[in-house]
């Protein structure tokens, strides 16, 4: 075990499963000889070799269109796209060719690769450098969906989606690469170290895709949150004294219904958070889902917390970005109901 | 019939391209691009610019020299490094560092941030962060032009990373198909970001990367304003004259990091060093101009012209207020 922030233990999944796996292959902008912008390769090349990890040239459709032919004869690719909003460029291969080979070659062929992609706002990035397009992977079959929201998890859930023989969309909160950030912009920025989740074992180990984590056990309301909202969520529960249990959900897709209704129905209330624009988002879905199977049992219409629909703004941050006040207003709005 | 593309050729430069006025003029454009970018770097210091700033210092000589070659009515587009490109078009010192630090005064009013500004009566069309994608914009406002028999060009500006974008060969396909006034600018600074030209690309020279669609090319040093006009001035002329698209490649360099966040660790020091030592634009533009006679005086008032309105855009980025919350939900889609 060392302690280690989420950059950290995401670096130390990829050694370790080069180390492991000669079919596992890292590349993608800046990540070979530069080790990335967020540093999250550094040093993999100098120690696995060019061929095991390696530079591209800035073409985000190549890169991804390129993973998936190199898996159908079980190469193991790793991609990272620099930003999750850059993602878009290779949005048709990731819909019409990764998620639907193993459907339209009757389970012949797949593609087992793994698109890691830093996503999130809260950085001051404004519209092209903050997007959190996740409800644009879930919504499309054959794809899996995976947010990591501590450094333990990040290790273990990014080895299972490298091992995971479906393409895996791998977002990262970008904004707790380095510290688990709450939302509180006003306050200095706190590091991993010493914090809940930064004890990672070093060698390999797995953490489930479609497992959820419920990091505060509460009675009032059940809070649905992923990524960087699940720290806003804990800090929105602690700041207004409301006994919430905080579910993280880890992976959208497979995600694991049964946790959340287990919760619901012991609430009675719940409230989603998320920071991608509200109408169609992931909210929706989960929405849709808890009332299916916890409509008896709802005592309070179910709350979403979530960003404007507008596009990401660069001068309103703190506006946009749905902070722990944000989410204690929706928390009251789900008791008061 | 088959194209027989033009040879890319070298461009040579003559001190007849522009006379001593004009060089002047292009002295004081490239000047307070510089200034503005040093003062932009310093409010990021500051804290008063958040987020994405990318400065565009050691390769003024691109666009004011290109812009040399363009007149009303024409059109520039390029990518997020544009602040050099929007005061090369005459927009506003000021609405673009109030941008820069977010404020109502900004000409996105607060909502584009560094990357993201436009003006339609400077022919400006952005400021685009999505690596790559100008360029087919810029194919489609060079479309519009066509279409509509104008006489306009357009100039589109892309770095050497972007060129490995594969719209780019689209876009270049169609423009040649259909004789588009374009020209397109590959501004060659050798890096993207910490991965250099080498690394990431197979083509050695880039201004052969226009020869499998037939358009015709230069190879320009782009530190070299006079040699970037004569290139452009060549350019330009092919559009009008409805002969298609022209593809510029500009050998450049970038001093600063990346963005304001560079750990610079893909290049030495010492290039950087020997770059600016050795081929700094405003430089060579000084010496052609006491040279040609220009005095010290001249030269200084010019600085100091510069520096004032430098200063103003800082002022005026600082006193602007800040945009109101409900200006969030404006400009989504059309209104009413
Ligand atoms: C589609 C897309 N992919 C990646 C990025 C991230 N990114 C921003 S700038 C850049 C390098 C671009 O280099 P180049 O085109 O040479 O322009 P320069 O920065 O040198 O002016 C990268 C990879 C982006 N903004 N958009
Ligand atoms: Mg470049």
């Amino acid at each position: 075990m060392s302690e280690m922030s989420m950059i950290q233990a995401i670096h130390s999944a990829l050694d370790v499963m080069l180390g492991r796996d000669p079919n596992v292959l890292i590349f993608g902008e800046d990540v070979g000889y530069f080790g990335g912008v967020f540093r999250a390769t550094e040093g993999l090349q100098a120690k696995h070799g060019p061929t095991r990890c390696f530079d591209t040239p800035l073409s985000e459709g190549g890169i991804v269109a390129t993973a998936i032919g190199m898996g159908a004869y079980g190469l193991r690719p790793v991609v990272e796209i620099q930003f999750a909003d850059y993602i878009l460029p290779a949005y048709d291969q990731l819909v019409s060719e990764a998620a639907r080979l193993r459907y339209r070659s009757g389970g012949e062929f797949w593609a087992p690769i793994t698109v890691r992609a830093p996503y999130g706002g809260g950085i001051f990035g404004g519209q092209t450098h903050s997007a959190s397009p996740e409800a644009l992977f879930t919504h499309v079959a054959g794809l899996k969906t995976v947010i990591p929201a501590t450094p333990y998890d990040a290790k273990g859930l990014l080895i299972s989606a490298i091992e995971d023989d479906d393409p895996v969309i791998f977002l990262e909160p970008k904004r707790i690469y380095n510290g688990p950030f709450d939302g509180r912009h006003d306050q200095p920025a706190r590091p991993w170290t010493g914090q809940e989740g930064s004890e990672v074992p070093e060698d390999y180990y797995k953490v489930a895709l479609g497992s959820a984590a419920i990091r505060r056990q509460g009675r009032a309301v059940s809070v649905l949150a992923y990524g960087t909202m699940v720290h806003v969520a804990l800090r929105a529960a602690e700041e207004s004294g409301i006994d919430a249990e905080v579910i993280d959900l880890r992976s959208l897709v497979p995600l694991d219904i049964d946790t959340i209704t287990a919760s619901v129905n012991k609430t009675g209330r719940c409230v989603i958070v998320h920071e991608a624009t509200r109408y169609s988002g992931f909210g929706a879905e989960l929405s849709a889902l808890v009332q299916e199977r916890c409509f008896y049992r709802l005592e309070a219409p179910i709350t979403r917390v979530t960003g404007w629909d507008t596009p990401y703004p660069h001068a309103f941050e703190w506006d946009y970005f749905p902070g722990p006040q944000r989410v204690a207003e929706g928390l009251r709005r789900a008791l008061e109901a | 019939m088959a194209v027989s593309p033009e040879k890319p050729r070298k461009s040579r430069k003559t001190a007849e391209v522009m006379d001593r006025d004009e060089l002047l003029k292009a002295y004081s454009s490239m000047l307070l691009i510089r200034r503005f970018e040093e003062k932009a770097g310093q409010l990021y210091g500051m804290g008063l610019i958040a987020g994405f700033c990318h400065l565009y210092i050691g390769q003024e000589a691109v666009v004011v020299g290109m812009q040399h070659c363009i007149g009303e009515g024409d059109e520039v587009i390029t990518s997020y490094r544009d602040h050099g490109h929007m005061l090369a078009c005459d927009m506003d010192p000021k609405g673009v560092m109030a941008e820069l630090t977010g404020r109502s005064g900004g000409y996105s009013r607060g909502k584009g941030g560094s990357m993201h500004m436009f003006s339609k009566e400077k022919g400006f069309f952005g400021g685009h962060g999505i690596v790559g994608a100008q360029v087919s914009l810029g194919a489609g406002l060079a479309f519009s032009n066509w279409y509509r028999e104008n006489d306009r060009v357009s100039l589109t500006y892309f770095g050497e990373g972007a060129a490995n974008q594969g719209q780019v060969y689209e876009s270049f396909n169609l423009a040649n198909l259909m004789k588009l006034p374009a020209v397109f600018i590959i501004e060659n600074n050798r890096y993207a970001m910490g991965t250099s030209v080498e690394r990431a690309s197979a083509s050695r020279d880039l201004s052969l990367n226009g020869v499998p669609w037939g358009m015709p090319s230069l190879s320009v040093d782009g530190m070299d304003v006079l040699a970037v006009k004569e290139a452009g001035m060549e350019a330009v002329a092919h559009c009008r004259a409805g002969k298609g698209p022209f593809l510029l490649e500009m050998k450049t360099y970038r001093y600063r990091g990346h963005s304001m966040s560079d750990p610079a660790k893909y290049r030495t020091r010492e290039e950087v060093q020997r770059m600016r030592a050795e081929h700094d634009c405003l430089d060579s533009a000084k010496a052609k101009l006491v040279a040609l006679g220009v005095s010290e005086a001249e030269l200084k008032k010019i600085d100091d012209e510069v520096k004032l309105r430098v200063q103003e855009a800082a002022d005026f980025a600082q006193a602007s207020p800040e945009p109101d919350p409900s200006e969030l939900y404006t400009d989504v889609l059309v209104e009413g």
